[in-house]
This record gives C-alpha cells, structure tokens and sequence, in this order.
C-alpha cells in the first residue's frame, strides 16, 4: 500500500510538468492546426537554459524558471514569424515537414553546443527528502509541483479570463469570424506558438534537475506531449491537464508493477489505445479534424 | 525513351564496381542503395497516398530482426511456460519471412491508423516504432537488447547448376542490393500505373470524389501501407545480412528522418524522386565528413529539408521533369497541385 501511495506522489509530481507541455502543445495542434515536432527541442532548450543559468551564469535558481520561460517564447515567436507565417494557408503535412527540419536542425545545434554529456544541475534544496508517513518526497520535487501547478492555473486564467485569450479561443473556433471580429489572426497565431513553446521550455527547466540535461532528452518528451494531447482532444487544456496525470500515473504503474524498461512505452501504448477506442480524445465534444 | 534511359540508368550503376575500387565508397554506395529501396517504399505511402510514415524505420528494423533471427536461431521463454525454439534457416528463407512479417505490421497500423488520418497516422506511426524499439532493447533474450545480435550470416543464393553462392564481399552484396533496388523499382513503377494506383492517386487528390466512384479508403490505404511495409522489410533484411551486426538504435528516429529526406529532396510522388535524393544524401556525408562534425552535417540536412519545402516543395525530380518537358507532354507531368491548403481541400470537397 505505502508503494502505491508513492507512486501516487511520483504520479502528481510527473504529472504537473506533463500538464504543462501537453497545454502547451495543444494550443499550438488546436488553434493553429501544426503538428509542432519542434516542441521536444523547446523543452530540452528551456532545460539548458536552467543549466547555463545555474551553472555558467551563477544566477539564482529560482530565477532560473522565468529566465526559461522568456526565453522560450522568445524562441517560439522567432520559430512562427522564420518558419510557420511565410506558410500560413500550405497543408498540414508541409508544415509538418518543415518542422521536423527545424527540430533536426536545432537538435544537432544543441548536441553541437552542449555535446552529448549528459548534465545536471544542483539545486538550493536539501538533500534529505519529506518524510510524510510511509512516503517520501524530495524538496525538489514538491517545488516542482507547485511551480508546475502555478503555471498552469496563469495559463488557464490567461485563456479564459484575458482578451488575448478571448481571441485565442475565438480564433480556435473559427478563424474567419474572428479576423472579421477585429482580432489579429497573424498576432493570435504568434502568441499561442510563443506561449506554447514557453510552456515546454518551463516543463524542460523543471523536470532538468529531477533528471539529468542531454540533447535527445526533447525526443520522448514530444511523443508524450502528442500523447497527452490525443489523449485529452485536440484544443482542450482542461483535457490535457487530466491527459498529463493519466500519463504520469500510466508510466508509474507501468514501471512499478510490470517492467521498469517499459515505463516510456505506456505513452504510446495510450495513443494507440486512444485512437482504436475513442479517437475523439476522452473529453471532446466536437468531432476531429481528420 | 523512357525504359531507355532506365536501362542506361541500370547500366551505369552496374558499372560502377568495374572502376570503383576504393572499399570506403563501394560501402557508402550498398548502404545507400539499401536506404534508396527503403526510401521508395516510403515514397509509395507518402507520394501516391499522401500519408507520412514517421515510423517506416519500424518496418526496415523489423525486417532486420526477423531476417537476423530466422538466420541465426533463438531460443525463449514464454509465459506460462511455453517455450519456443527455433533452428537456424537459411538467410534467404529470412530475408521472404522479413517481407512477410513486415507487411503483416504494415497491415496493423493502415487497420489501426486509417480510420484516423493526417496528423494522427503520423503520430501512431512514430509511437509503434518507439514501441518496437522498446521492446528490441528490452526482449534481451531474444534480441540480446544492447548487446546486439552479432555474427549474422550473409546471404547465400543457389544458382541453377552452378551450385550455391555466399554473399560476403562488397561487390557481391552491390550487385545484390542493385537486383532487389531495380526489382523494388518495377514493381512499385506498375503499381502505380495499375487501377491501384489510381485510386491511390484519386484519394489523395479528392478524397470525396474517389470514394463515390466507388474507391474503398480503407482497403485501398491498407493494401498500400502493406506493400510499402514489406518493401521496407526486404531492406531492412538486406542491411542485416551486409552490415551483419544490428542493435535496437536501428530503430532510431533519424534513420526516418534520413528517408524523410530523400523523398521530398528527390520529390514524392515520383518515381526517379527516392533515387535521386537517396543518393545525394547517402554520399553527402562520405564528402562532407573531412569538413565537417556529424552534428553540424545534421544541422544542415534539417536546414536542406526546410529550403527545399520553401523553394522547390515538389522536390528535384518533378521539378526538373517541368522545366524540360515538352508542352505536350506537360499536360501528363501535372499530377496534383501542390500547395493545396487544407481549407481548399474543404470548401472544394
């Protein structure tokens, strides 16, 4: 019992930093329709970002986040205005390419930079975990959480109680009524793949330091990020927030009670499982653009 | 003219060992012969049906596994203790079972993705090959897992009255893996121009108006996924028996993308568009190498990909074919439009 309980804790700490890129992603997949390969590398730059911070910068820790956060959107709106606005209007699997193309790209660039060593970052927590009970936790996992847990509630606030999200979730909706609504197609597009691209770079500068920092780090977390998003429908931050915490709590059961070495194959055994039972995602309403 | 100028294509490639003596460049040229079939098996799916396999390295790797263990023997445990045992068969018996089997997986994702296409077969796609890598790095008693299957034998071919033959050297497997690239060309060249083809091409075009001439999706999406499926399967089994060691990194994302490449350098949806982009990307490396770190090649291929889809996004070959086709025969080279946006697709529909 108390083994379950613990992977219960792993489950919401896991979770929370799934939530993040899985709302980040299907922002992106929802409102703009691009299938968004880069969003991997967008999680593995924010997790350097933490280390040069740390690291080579010397700056805080806690200032570290932020830091990651900026710079990710940073490195999202330049990926939308470079790549994504010169093909507004082409096909899906055009932009898809092009994105597979840019994440190679920038993989190999941080492969290049960093090299293949793995790093990892030291923290200003204490060594000793939280004993509760039969539990445990390590401090920095609980700062996790709840950094995790704050960025999620801004980011649900900022789509459902800001005019930018007003017009966020109008563009979702339909894009021609909203661009005869007086709302700035071209700027929503920059801001959901900017937003997106900080969320994942957040959830990479958090889970960095639980793990360790390399440049194919970005590669699962991509998969489970399009996981979560097939599991929560296409759009749905709520659904994904839920998709990322049926996620953690599939690879935890999965590692500690059939094989550890399958605990990365439980993302994909959802989306295929997803996708013969219910293809709509489990909290659609709408049917799938096919 | 056509099959002339394939012939003399043939002819060329046949040449190359009688004045290609460095063994570095004959290596360079099986293992990008052996990437071009798999490259054309992937064009089938993405060029005539439109559907991106971003986990055709799954169907090459298993391939691979199945051609290496059928040759080699194994022996595992199963649950409930069954166990199965399996004497070494001849190489060439692995490299049919290779086709066979990775059609079959062909035939569960199409059944598995079909009903969910665009972005979602290409998300299936990927997690089947991760799944499959998972499982060849973690089934250590069948695979070895990191370890690697070692000592694979080379394919041995029995010829009519002059007794058996064992493929070992270069020049061997070059001649081998050329047969099985033109053969991989035939075939996929007159299924394309079948009534199969058609529908394929009738699909991607307009989806609606295929089917109410009467196209099954389904079947037709199926069909095509399995045929491209073995095709990569007997590619897999060829690097196998050549390369005569593999290990679950076969199944890396980059060998997809690798394929990825080509196609749409060379230009899907053409026949000659996997050849010619094959071998531009198999031989770059060999020359850029002295120039450059692998990481900065790799940089530069995503780069390639995304000025190739912005500048010439039909690819190499079709664009070539425009510029110097005859305006009569302009008509025939035509096939589809290409920055056809969804949106369009939807209001024409």
């Amino acid at each position: 019992m108390s083994e379950f309980l613990q992977h219960l804790i792993n489950m919401l700490v896991l979770g929370g930093t799934y939530a993040l890129l899985g709302i980040g992603l299907t922002l992106i997949f929802g409102i703009m329709n691009v299938v968004n390969f880069t969003h991997g590398v967008l999680y593995t730059f924010g997790a350097y970002i933490m280390f040069i911070v740390v690291h080579q910068l010397g700056i805080n820790f806690f200032l570290a986040l932020p830091l990651a956060v900026v710079a990710g959107w940073l490195l999202g709106a330049a990926i939308e205005l470079t790549l994504l606005r010169p093909l507004r209007g082409s096909d899906i699997d055009t932009t898809m390419l092009v994105m597979i193309g840019a994440w190679i790209a920038m993989q190999s660039g941080a492969l290049w930079i960093w090299g293949g060593v793995a790093k990892s970052v030291a923290t200003p927590f204490p060594e000793a975990p939280l004993v509760l009970g039969p539990v445990s936790v390590s401090w920095l996992r609980l700062f996790v959480l709840a950094a995790a847990a704050m960025l999620i509630v801004v980011t649900y606030l900022l789509i459902n109680r800001t005019k930018l999200g007003c017009a966020m979730r109008a563009t979702f909706q339909d894009q021609d009524t909203a661009s005869l609504m007086g709302v700035n197609v071209d700027l929503i597009y920059t801001s959901t793949f900017a937003i997106g691209s900080s969320l994942a770079a957040a959830a990479g500068a958090l889970l960095g330091p639980v793990y360790v920092i390399f440049p194919q780090m970005g590669d699962l977390a991509a998969v489970k990020a399009f996981a979560i998003v097939i599991l929560g429908g296409l759009g749905n931050i709520t659904g994904a927030v839920i998709g990322g915490f049926i996620l953690a709590l599939a690879e935890e059961l999965g590692a500690g009670y059939v094989s550890s070495g399958y605990r990365d194959a439980m993302g994909f055994l959802i989306i295929i499982a997803v996708l013969i039972f219910k293809p709509t995602g489990l909290f659609a309403r709408s049917e799938r653009v096919g | 003219m056509k099959s002339g100028v394939a012939i003399l294509t043939i002819l060329a490639f046949a040449s190359v060992p009688l004045w290609l003596r460095d063994p570095y460049l004959m290596n360079a040229l099986i293992t990008t012969g052996i990437f071009i079939i798999g490259a054309m098996s992937l064009n089938l799916l993405l060029g005539f049906t439109g559907q991106l396999s971003l986990g055709h390295i799954a169907f090459f790797g298993i391939g691979a596994y199945v051609s290496a263990l059928t040759s080699l023997g194994f022996d595992v445990g199963l649950p409930f203790g069954f166990r199965v045992v399996h004497t070494p068969w001849p190489p060439i018996v692995g490299f049919v079972l290779a086709i066979v089997v990775a059609g079959l997986c062909g035939y569960l994702v199409g059944l598995l993705s079909f009903r969910v296409r665009g972005a979602y077969f290409v998300i299936v796609t990927i997690s089947f090959a991760e799944v499959v890598r998972l499982v060849a790095l973690n089934w250590v008693e069948l695979t070895q897992g990191p370890l690697a299957l070692t000592n694979i034998p080379s394919i041995t071919i029995g010829l009519p009255g002059l007794g058996y033959l064992t493929l070992r050297n270069k020049l061997q497997n070059y001649y081998l893996v050329l047969a099985v690239a033109v053969v991989t060309y035939v075939l996929i060249s007159r299924l394309v121009h079948s009534h199969f083809g058609r529908a394929m091409r009738g699909l991607m075009e307009n989806e609606t108006l295929a089917v109410s001439v009467g196209i099954d999706v389904t079947k037709t999406l199926t069909l095509a996924a399995v045929i491209s499926a073995g095709i990569a399967g007997a590619a897999g089994s060829l690097y196998a028996h050549y390369i005569r060691i593999i290990d679950p990194e076969v199944f890396a994302f980059i060998n997809t993308v690798t394929m990825v490449i080509m196609v749409i350098t060379g230009g899907k949806g053409s026949l000659a568009g996997p050849i010619v982009g094959g071998m531009i990307f198999g031989l770059l490396p060999v020359f850029l190498r002295p120039i450059m770190a692998p990481e900065a090649q790799w940089i530069a291929y995503g780069g390639v990909l995304i000025v190739i889809l912005f500048v010439l996004p039909r690819g190499i070959v079709p664009s070539l074919a425009l510029r110097f086709a005859k305006p009569r025969s302009r008509v025939e080279t035509v096939v589809a439009p290409v920055a056809f946006s969804e949106r369009d697709a939807k209001e024409h529909a």
